[in-house]
């Protein structure tokens, strides 16, 4: 089995969620390469190196500066079809949910998206897929002799650093047309430092119990002695306290961190589909009865302005501040 | 301006799922049904774009005879005529195709849809038509302005915002935060009941995903909950010693 895996790049650096496709690939078992798609693919070469992979395919173009998803479709599928792909993994990002499904069509290929498992039974990939934000999850079977799949970003350790393999290095030429780059990525604004709340290991999400914006450091100080991102309910968001970004639920994002911390939440049936995979979940909340604790593993019946500030406390001695 | 708005029906957010006797699909009886929330967004955006530069709007679907519900709820926002696309779906691309086939004969100057349903999550329908009907896309659109031919979008990414530009006709997936959408007024529902939904017959090719197991996703969780008792501090860092000793998550 040929497994391709498609690097996403920031600024020259990999991306983790692309590492994280790399361990899925090669739990899968098979031949694993990895594809590169850049204008100056150097620096994401000599990356690559250290991966453990059979071999580094690569489709470059000065006009690849920026991500343009058609020109970025064509490149993926011929390095595919180059590759001899029978399976191809692309870490289900922003970028990588708009490119697995192109790469399926030019495949002709069959496309399960933000995966959580992938097996092997009887000679069969499986592979999970999450539906209704968590509230189902179905086991999927692609029938195509080539299969693509997104996967969720946290759920699989990114790969060791510093294996050295010695992979073959090619390079494929791309029939790039103009209309390819009819759209194109002219600038990137990044919120600085940050932490996407997708691609957190743990979350700290404040809702209306927070009673308003200007508590909100509360949660930000809580956040930080974790090293987590902030997360958001539905409520606050249509409030305005938070940025849509921070929502998680149903209508928002679904995140699977490690452990997520619900402070003020409630736990609407939106809010718990969102949330409820992460692996440990923490509910402060002054209702007993609030839902939230029905699917908590640890949590405190009390007032969230009493417990935060020792609790931020705890966390930062804890962790070594 | 000729805009193409492409909507689902799905399950209401307050719903609880429960799988259905097949094991592979929801039990469908007593969910209510509405208009994908992320495709508000884009009727709205529409129906504004629309009154700024004139033109129509025309909201497509595709399903069974009770997907009309969700063009009807798209016509009394405001959109002017509805387009039922009549097939079974399995798999998304499925539906991709049966959209771009309706699509194609209407010559959109502006496709626009919700950056994913509700109901399978897939985020797959925008890029697949971009690659069927050979239009440029954008997912995830938190900000769209249009001069001309040409549109400057704003994209939601991990972390901050990509500006892209992009020539029409393109498509665009709507999230949360283009736009507020409006309720449909009641002279407006009524008026819905009025216009125009016309019927297709959809012919998909076969569906090249199957679904082997739908489950509910059960875990066991510790489910220590505990008071303050009056001692804040005390909660505090018998929590934080939990985590640390007991989850071992920090």
């Amino acid at each position: 089995m040929n497994i391709l895996v498609y690097l996403e790049d920031r600024n020259g650096q990999i991306r983790k969620p692309s590492l994280e496709a790399i361990s899925a690939a090669h739990a899968l078992g098979g031949t694993v390469s990895v594809a590169i798609v850049a204008a100056d693919a150097s620096a994401l070469i000599e990356q690559a190196k250290s991966l453990n992979v059979s071999s580094v395919i690569v489709a470059s173009d000065a006009r690849l500066t920026n991500y343009s998803s058609r020109a970025f479709g064509r490149a993926l599928a011929a390095i595919a079809k180059e590759a001899k792909a029978d399976v191809i993994i692309i870490g289900a990002t922003g970028r990588g949910k708009d490119l697995a499904p192109r790469v399926a069509v030019r495949l002709e290929a069959g496309y399960v998206p933000e995966i959580t498992a992938l097996s092997i039974d009887g000679g069969e990939i499986l592979a999970t897929h999450p539906v209704y934000a968590g509230k189902a999850q179905m086991v999927m079977k692609v029938t195509t002799p080539i299969k693509v799949f997104s996967t969720r970003p946290n759920l699989w350790k990114a790969p060791k650093d510093g294996v050295t393999g010695e992979p073959t290095m090619q390079n494929v030429a791309v029939d790039w047309s103009d209309a390819d780059f009819k759209e194109h990525t002219k600038d990137l604004v990044l919120s600085q430092g940050k932490l996407d709340v997708a691609e957190a290991d743990i979350i700290v999400s404040g809702g209306r119990g927070l009673r308003g914006p200007e508590n909100w450091p509360l949660i930000e100080d809580l956040a930080q002695a974790f090293g987590a991102a902030t997360g958001a309910s539905r409520a606050v968001v249509d409030a305005g306290w938070r940025p849509h970004s921070e929502q998680v639920g149903q209508t928002g994002k679904t995140v699977s961190p490690t452990l997520y911390v619900a402070v003020g939440i409630s736990g609407a049936v939106q809010h718990l589909a969102g949330m409820s995979s992460a692996k440990t979940i923490v509910a402060i909340n002054k209702d007993e009865n609030a839902p939230i604790f029905s699917i908590a593993d640890y949590g405190i019946i009390g007032d969230a302005f009493e417990i935060l500030p020792p609790l931020t406390e705890e966390i930062k001695k804890l962790r070594g501040h | 301006m000729n805009i193409i708005v492409c909507v689902s029906h799905v399950p209401d957010t307050t719903t609880r799922i429960n799988v259905a006797g097949d094991a592979k699909s929801i039990d469908a009886a007593g969910v209510k049904f509405i208009l994908n929330p992320y495709d508000e967004f884009a009727v709205e955006e529409a129906l504004r774009l629309r009154d700024k530069l004139k033109g129509e709007v025309t909201v497509v679907t595709v399903g069974a005879d009770n997907a009309k519900e969700a063009l009807r709820q798209a016509l009394a926002m405001g959109a002017d005529k509805g387009v039922l696309v009549k097939g079974e779906k399995k798999d998304s691309w499925q539906v991709a195709e049966m959209l771009a086939t309706a699509i194609k004969p209407l010559n959109a100057d502006l496709i626009l849809l919700g950056k994913q349903s509700i109901d399978f999550d897939g985020m797959e329908i925008a890029p697949m038509l971009s690659e069927l009907l050979n239009l440029p896309a954008v997912t995830v659109a938190v900000a769209l302005n249009i001069e001309d031919t040409k549109a400057t979008v704003e994209k939601e990414v991990e972390g901050g915002r990509e500006v892209i530009e992009i020539d029409l006709p393109c498509i665009i997936a709507a999230q949360k935060g283009l736009n507020d959408p409006r309720y449909p007024s009641l002279p407006n529902i009524m008026k819905a009941k009025q216009k125009p939904i016309a019927e297709v017959q959809g012919a998909p090719s076969a569906a090249r995903t199957e679904v082997v197991q739908m489950t509910k996703p059960e875990k066991k969780r510790a489910n220590k909950i505990f008071k303050t008792d009056g001692n804040a501090t005390h909660a505090a860092q018998e929590l934080a010693r939990m985590l640390h000793e007991d989850a071992k998550v920090i």
